[in-house]
């Protein structure tokens, strides 16, 4: 039934879209849109699409959006909705190393506003915001589950328990020092 | 004999087969938890550290392996040690440095590390005896069954520490079908092995023969294995384990999350193959409908009338989805058993598709749980691999597949409409309902959704009857519920009781009760969605209903105990925040509603409230309430109300004398220090931010309170208690 969303023929300048595209975006994804249209309702993969895309560049371009509706066929308007309205996609780059404090009521009642104002305080930025160095980025997150930690930081899929903010510097330093070993 | 079976049992032998090869009953296993929570708390690093040690040893008779969370968050990383013929061991806590220790003293050596153990365990004790008490069982002896096996026991001359005995939750072993009288279980471990009593001499057979000599009294010898023995075999010992009732979490901790043959040892896809040999989708449906299950998720409705309606959609093509896109802050189940028990999850689903016809399911999961993502995927391509999916499912004339779409991080998500949404793309916003999902769902199609514990429940309630599962819940509702217990705890973690188990005996029996001490003041279940619980209403029995009834809900199973430090107006505050972040948007009373109310409480906890404030807030929660699209924001006003109720006169301290009892709110408190007790160690003076504390060395300090920013700093650091709060 949803044969008309296979629509390579709804645009006459189809060679000049995939063009566009390749410029834009990475093979890996060209490759996995063009599956999903082989396959009934592409339009539904829309976010892994967009989460494919956050994962190669940290973040969602204008460009990279304008690439995937045009490929996947699908309005910017809608690619722009589904980017702004889910708290995954971010808009901006950020940091190489991305701190999520769980804000979730478990850390809540145990002290996760004191966590983020030592982490806003020792790195001088506020939630959404990237160091100058580039290394860090700052947000909240909702409950990562692990309540029986609280509360909770993950930095880069690496989860920290229990954390107060005395732990904070050490925990920075870590991930800081790992950065000058590499240069 | 049909196919399904023939294939079923080539499969079974195949699993049994391999786990023969691996020589587990001569062999010691290592156990080394392997969850979110387990990787967060080290027990990587734990693993790898095993891993060294018994390549260095050469031992070729230890195995190790991992295992998903049993759900005792707060003791975590946790690592079972398992010597044929002995009782298992559980150390706690267990970090990189304690594994040298633990491989030497107890594997190679044999002796128990003391100091990491999980609860002690008697050191000199030889057998532990396990009581039903379940609703089936207990009490059924005269006086008693512990009663009678206490003094027995001290009758015999055995040595009071040589035998343990123990209540707990329940076996499950009234799930079974040999059961025709009136009897008694008890397990006695390391033997593992269950008797069924009916009279005295039963109990003193036991102990004559079992417990002094050794022997198994074999006419008393349960024949079929109930659904918790493997469960209570491991974690018997444990005080916060054995009051459960494990029937969701019945593998979490057990089986290998990993391996489709260690699950399928644990009686794993038995349900599926009894589902498909009948091959009648009502008769599954009728179970369902019979057990009394009601949906997990939070709304309560009943599983069985969800999946009947679908099935009598006129359409054919029809879709199953799993929600497990669990957004409620301090909710865990799902992770957990998405983590630690993925292929019952699976198969849940799969019969779940079989009931209504499905020919494709979707799971959408939240991307914030990566690792459930890939112990679901590994799940679903195992099940592939072993014909469980795809086409003609273990030769029967049934097609089904899985896939799985992740979330993108929106709480509204949890909400059907709006899930079904996500799930084709677009953005998640509710729709006004009906029709129903069961009608008119994803890209028009009949579909069911229902939560990742629904479906846990389901492969038990088709094995072991849906009479059994309806008696262990209350008459409105059968089976369990696993709640999500932390906040101010002292054992924080998972605890499935049966329906109709009090707030306190989960508190306070389970949970231990709140550390340090203080008092309980009240339990926030149910999430943003819930209201908060008094203590003085801690003897309610938790249902879908009555919890509803003190103007809560049950949610999903969150359970968060708040004590006096915490200020019930801060706590409305939180949710509402929560809430009016994650207001999609789309119906104009939940979007400005909740901005308004988070207005309001906000001004009162800053001090400027005045009981005008108080009446407005209340008028328009209700307002929220009764008019909002979908249920986030019918309910978002829920945690006002609550504390409104039960908490009035903490809303009234607020506005009408400017305090917080509970000093939490910082416009309404300031620090002072106590001139008495102050020896001028300027360790304050040092750690301010400001500064705004001043004093000479060995002298008097004091805080200029219109400089500071009452950051508690000073509280926090100050050894001899001179600051203070106030």
């Amino acid at each position: 039934m949803c044969a008309h969303q296979n629509t390579q023929q709804a645009t006459d300048n189809w060679k000049e879209v995939k063009e566009f595209a390749k410029k834009a975006l990475p093979e890996h994804i060209i490759t996995f849109i063009e599956e999903c249209k082989k396959e009934e309702h592409p339009e539904s993969k829309l976010i892994k699409v967009l989460q494919l895309v956050q994962e190669h560049f940290g973040y969602l371009a204008t460009t990279q959006m304008d690439a995937v509706a045009q490929l996947l066929q699908v309005p910017m308007a809608k690619v722009s909705g589904v980017a702004t309205f889910y708290h995954f996609f971010r808009l901006v780059p950020r940091g190489k190393y991305l701190i999520r404090v769980c804000l979730g009521t478990a850390c809540y009642v145990k002290g996760a506003e004191r966590v983020v104002d030592k982490l806003k305080e020792e790195l001088g930025i506020q939630f959404g915001e990237t160091t100058k160095d580039g290394l860090f980025s700052l947000e909240g997150t909702r409950c990562l589950g692990c309540c029986g930690l609280a509360p909770v930081v993950e930095i880069n899929e690496e989860i920290f328990g229990q954390v107060t903010p005395d732990k904070i510097p050490a925990i920075l330093e870590h991930f800081s020092e790992k950065e000058t070993e590499k240069q | 004999m049909n196919s399904v079976t023939n294939n079923f049992e080539a499969l079974f032998k195949k699993a049994e087969e391999f786990r023969n090869s691996l020589g587990y009953s001569e062999k010691i296993r290592i156990r080394v938890g392997s969850a979110t929570c387990e990787h967060a708390a080290g027990s990587y690093t734990v693993y790898e550290e095993f891993q060294k040690h018994i390549l260095s040893s050469g031992r070729q008779d230890v195995i190790l392996e991992k295992t998903g969370c049993t759900g005792r968050c707060s003791c975590e990383p946790i690592v079972g040690v398992f010597v044929p013929g002995k009782l298992p061991v559980k150390y706690q806590l267990v970090k990189r440095d304690s594994v040298h220790k633990i491989f030497m003293d107890h594997v190679v050596g044999g002796k128990i590390v003391q100091e990491h153990l999980l609860d002690k365990t008697p050191d000199s004790c030889k057998y532990h005896v396990l009581m039903c008490d379940g609703s089936g069982c207990g009490g059924a002896l005269e006086g008693g069954l512990r009663f009678q096996f206490e003094m027995r026991v001290a009758e015999s001359g055995l040595k009071p520490d040589e035998v343990w005995l123990t209540s707990i939750g329940c076996l499950g072993f009234c799930t079974i079908t040999e059961k025709k009288e009136q009897t008694v279980q008890v397990m006695v471990r390391p033997d593992n092995i269950i008797y069924r009593i009916k009279t005295i001499k039963d109990v003193d057979d036991i102990i004559e023969n079992h417990l002094k000599k050794g022997k198994v009294v074999q006419r008393l010898v349960a024949k079929e294995k109930p659904i918790s023995q493997r469960f209570y075999n491991l974690y018997g010992d444990v005080a916060f384990f054995n009051k459960q009732t494990r029937i969701a979490l019945r593998n979490a901790g057990v089986v290998n999350p990993e391996s489709i043959y260690d699950y399928l040892h644990y009686k794993g896809f038995l349900a599926l193959k009894e589902v498909l040999e009948k091959n009648d989708p009502e008769w599954v449906v009728k179970q369902i409908t019979e057990s009394k299950l009601r949906g997990r998720g939070g709304g309560g409705f009943q599983t069985g009338l969800k999946w009947t309606s679908a099935r009598k959609a006129k359409e054919k093509i029809r879709y199953i989805i799993c929600n497990a896109d669990e957004g409620d802050p301090g909710a865990f189940m799902d992770r957990s058993m998405l983590e630690s028990d993925p292929f019952s999850i699976v198969e849940g689903m799969i019969i779940g598709g079989f009931a209504i016809g499905a020919q494709k399911g979707y799971f959408y999961i939240r991307a914030e749980y990566p690792l459930a993502v890939e112990r679901i995927n590994h799940a679903i391509e195992e099940c592939r691999k072993h014909n469980l999916l795809g086409q003609n499912i273990l030769g029967s004339n049934f097609s089904f597949d899985l896939e799985i779409r992740l979330g993108a991080g929106a709480f509204v998500c949890g909400e059907e409409t709006a899930l079904i949404h996500s799930v084709e793309g677009e953005r998640g916003q509710p729709r006004v309902r009906p029709p129903y999902p069961t009608e008119s769902g994803l890209w028009g199609k009949p579909t069911v959704i229902n939560n990742v514990e629904t479906f846990a429940n389901i492969p038990p309630i088709i094995v072991y009857g849906p009479e059994w599962f309806a008696q262990v819940g209350t008459k409105q509702s059968g089976g369990t519920k696993v709640f999500a217990l932390a906040g101010k705890i002292q054992r924080t973690g998972l605890v499935e009781v049966p329906m109709g188990t009090t707030l306190r005996n989960i508190v306070y029996g389970i949970g231990g009760g709140p550390a340090g001490g203080k008092k309980a003041k009240a339990i926030q279940t149910g999430g943003p969605a819930g209201g908060c619980i008094p203590e003085k209403y801690f003897d309610t029995p938790v249902d879908f209903d009555t919890l509803g009834k003190l103007g809560s809900i049950m949610g999903s199973g969150g359970m968060i105990v708040l004590d006096e430090d915490d200020c019930m107006v801060d706590v409305a505050k939180f949710y509402m925040e929560f809430c009016q972040d994650e207001s999609c948007g789309k119906c104009t009373p939940c979007r400005e509603g909740t901005k308004r109310i988070l207005e309001i409480l906000i001004k009162i906890t800053e001090g400027k409230g005045t009981e005008k404030d108080l009446e407005n807030l209340e008028r328009l929660a209700k307002l929220v309430k009764k008019t909002s699209l979908c249920g986030l924001g019918r309910a978002a006003p829920n945690p006002v109300l609550s504390t409104l109720t039960y908490f009035k006169e903490e809303y009234l301290a607020h506005v009408k004398h400017k305090k917080c009892s509970s000093r939490k709110c910082r416009s309404l408190i300031h620090y002072e220090i106590d001139p008495e007790k102050c020896v001028g160690c300027t360790i304050c003076a040092k750690n301010c931010p400001v500064p705004c504390i001043t004093g000479e060395r060995k002298e008097v300090h004091v805080i200029d309170t219109a400089r500071c920013i009452k950051c508690g700093r000073c509280f926090e650091v100050c050894r001899f208690k001179a600051v203070k709060k106030l």
